[in-house]
């Protein structure tokens, strides 16, 4: 089994010195240390920075342990800050641990910046000579990749050409192009796909998820993007505060990112809540949602979704909607469902209805919702009145055999053919 | 299949540990990479001499004048005796054995704080960086032997010069000596620099003054104060530069006991310089 693993993890540590390293000087050291064997303040601490933090420590990576498989496509995902970068810094061995160890069965190749050693005065060719090597090629393999990159990197009549006169894209594509062709067993990449366009990101991360279910390569992947961590990743952590918080399917650790939770209050008061400041009308309020009769968010698939809605209004008010939209954890927009002119009131009125939609098309997992109340103007075009994030839909399926793919087949199931056999 | 597979995996397998030992320095790793050390090496020369009009011609040019400003000032207006050794081929000579030694001390010494974008995104042995360095400044040298050689060979013609032929071999060691002592010496700058940028600004105008204390626009023989003597005995760059005269212009003064004295320093510098680069390279990250 131990020949299945490509890179093991034990309590990893990394702590940095807050505060400034050093005065930078030597001079500067002796000052500091004057200043604090004599009760001084220290004339190099960064004016109106806390003195206690000063000397004390930050664990970037507060107790890591990981197994990575081989062949596995795992993604990182975690706030800013969370250690995910410390995190490749250390596998790909630019700075070390402070405690643990880190067992690595396997060539790496890490892309945390693309094109690193690129001289602006080398011909491309020269180039991927020089990035390969820094990457740890040696020169007859890269002589024997070298028509394969310049293929990928659609700068073929370009390449003999000095790298300073190249468009910012071709230049991330030529060095994507020499890091996806290496004979390394593991890579490691830091949002490298953030650059070049669509069709080329879209070729990036099909090779780099082939690479991984068919060469057996094992890819790890950091991203704020949540699509291609769904894209590529099999699995995924989640880092918080230095610590991994979550481990395993893509979904769930997109949806705990996303700062959901299955045990979400089912009431909403949104009294007192500050509005969006695009909305420049104050006529309408909406004032409390709940899921009626319900301790939680989750709904079985196939279920109707029921929400009572109360809201006040402060001024008349004729023909107003209420817009129901559906959104994936990441903020892309899934379904929407509209009641129109379902509302007239009086100044100073309060009123309260039950809302019955029917998601029965949403496939299993987590979505945010957003409730708008709306009425049209006299053009005839929509006006917000009110606009809130609303409570989550969690739609379980836990008694269906097959787990759904979200990544694959997307976030609406359509109602299983009517077959006629011939 | 399986036995395969396995020895593949140990081939590559790497531990990383928070604590490690003084003397782990990878010199098979560093070998596995020797493409890349060669690469730099090429990187220096065609990146200095790209869109210049006179492209490499500039290795000779430059020193060229230079030794010619030495012929003029130390040569002809402060009058310092060559022993009977033509000024010009004298101190192109000096000039093109001193350049070697500064230029590899003064270009290692920024390795990590030049570097740091590369070294902070990507690992590779960090001494290869050191390394092509010093083979860059070795081939420039080469190439000012050459210029000189072309001198050399018509002061030989005219029976001004008498070389030591025998002694010829001793010319490879004094060359790879002085690799190794500014290899030594700009590591361990190099290393203290990802802290201390005082030193930065120290070793540019240090090597100037050392240049002083080596007998390079002068002979050892012009001393004659025992202090003197003593100081440029211990400064390890005298007995190569006295040796290259001995060998080609037939001066100066060598011995065994001076020899192994640098010998002894040169490998002690060097020895602590790498064991601090490769301690500081683990994490200078953090720090630079």
């Amino acid at each position: 089994m131990s020949n299945d693993i490509a890179i093991k993890i034990c309590g990893l540590k990394k702590m940095y010195r807050l505060g400034q390293i050093g005065g930078g000087t030597l001079t500067g050291d002796l000052q500091s240390w004057w200043a604090r064997i004599h009760g001084r303040e220290d004339p190099n601490s960064i004016i109106g920075s806390d003195q206690r933090s000063n000397g004390t420590t930050f664990m970037a990576l507060n107790g890591i342990d990981l197994e990575i498989r081989k062949g596995e496509a795992l993604g990182i995902i975690g706030r800013n800050g969370a250690g995910k970068s410390t995190l490749l810094k250390i596998l790909s061995r630019v700075t070390a641990p402070t405690e643990g160890y880190l067992d690595i069965y396997g060539r790496i190749t890490s892309m945390l910046e693309v094109g690193t050693g690129f001289h602006g005065e080398m011909t491309g060719r020269e180039n991927v000579y020089m990035n390969g090597a820094i990457l740890g090629m040696s020169r007859a393999e890269i002589d024997a990749k070298m028509e394969e990159i310049i293929a990928f990197s659609e700068v073929r009549e370009f390449i003999d050409t000095p790298v300073k006169r190249y468009s910012s894209g071709m230049y991330v594509k030529l060095a994507f192009s020499v890091a996806a062709h290496l004979d390394s067993e593991i890579m490691i990449m830091d949002e490298v796909l953030a650059v070049g366009d669509i069709a080329f990101q879209q070729k990036c991360l099909n090779k780099m998820s082939s690479a991984a279910k068919n060469d057996g390569k094992t890819v790890l992947y950091v991203s704020h993007n949540m699509n291609t961590i769904r894209q590529l990743c099999s699995r995924c952590i989640v880092l918080d505060k230095g610590k991994i918080i979550f481990d395993g399917e893509v979904e769930d650790a997109i949806a705990l990112y996303m700062n959901n939770s299955a045990y979400e209050n089912p009431v909403r008061d949104y009294d007192g809540i500050k509005r969006p400041g695009w909305l420049h009308s104050d006529m309408l309020r909406l004032s409390r949602a709940e899921y009626p009769g319900r301790d939680s968010c989750i709904f079985r698939r196939g279920e109707k979704v029921r929400i009572a809605f109360t809201w006040h209004t402060n001024e008349d008010v004729e023909n107003v909607g209420l817009r129901f939209e559906i959104q994936n954890t990441d903020g892309t927009p899934i379904a929407a469902a509209f009641s129109y002119e379902c509302y007239s009131g009086k100044k100073g009125q309060t009123a309260a209805a039950v809302f019955t939609y029917d998601v029965s098309g949403l496939a299993p997992g987590t979505y945010h919702t957003i409730y708008t109340f709306f009425r049209r103007n006299n053009f005839g075009a929509g006006v917000d009145l009110d606009c809130m994030e609303g409570m989550d839909i969690i739609i379980d399926d836990s008694e269906n055999k097959l787990n759904w793919r979200a990544n694959v087949w997307g976030h609406f199931i359509l109602p299983a053919p009517e077959v006629e056999f011939q | 299949m399986m036995e395969q597979g396995r020895m593949s995996e140990n081939k590559y397998h790497t531990h990383i540990e928070a604590k490690t030992r003084l003397l782990s320095v990878d010199l098979k790793e560093l070998w596995r990479y020797r493409d890349l050390i060669l690469l730099f090496t090429r990187r220096s020369f065609v990146v200095t001499y790209k869109q210049t009009i006179l492209g490499p011609a500039w290795i000779i040019l430059n020193p060229f004048i230079t030794s010619v400003i030495y012929t003029i000032v130390f040569g002809g207006i402060a009058g310092i005796s060559t022993n009977g050794v033509p000024q010009l081929l004298f101190y192109m000579g000096s000039n093109a054995v001193w350049t070697y030694f500064a230029t590899c001390f003064n270009r290692t010494a920024t390795t990590f704080t030049a570097n740091a974008g590369v070294f902070g995104k990507v690992y590779f042995p960090r001494l290869t960086m050191p390394i092509s360095t010093v083979l860059s400044a070795a081939i420039n040298f080469a190439i000012q032997l050459l210029m000189f050689g072309f001198f050399f060979i018509y002061y030989l013609a005219i029976g001004e010069v008498h070389p030591n032929w025998f002694a010829i071999p001793l010319l490879f060691l004094a060359v790879f000596q002085l690799g190794c002592l500014g290899l030594g010496c700009g590591v361990i700058v190099s290393s203290l620099t990802t802290k201390y940028r005082d030193l930065a600004i120290v070793v540019s105008f240090g090597i100037q003054l050392w240049m002083y204390a080596s007998p390079v626009v002068y002979p050892m023989s012009q001393l004659e104060d025992p202090l003197f003597l003593h100081i440029l005995h211990v400064n390890p760059v005298s007995a190569s530069m006295e040796t290259f005269r001995y060998v080609l212009l037939g001066t100066g003064e060598i011995s065994l006991g001076w020899w192994v004295l640098t010998l002894v320093i040169t490998a002690a510098l060097l020895f602590f310089g790498v064991i601090l680069f490769n301690k500081v390279e683990k994490t200078f990250m953090d720090t630079v």
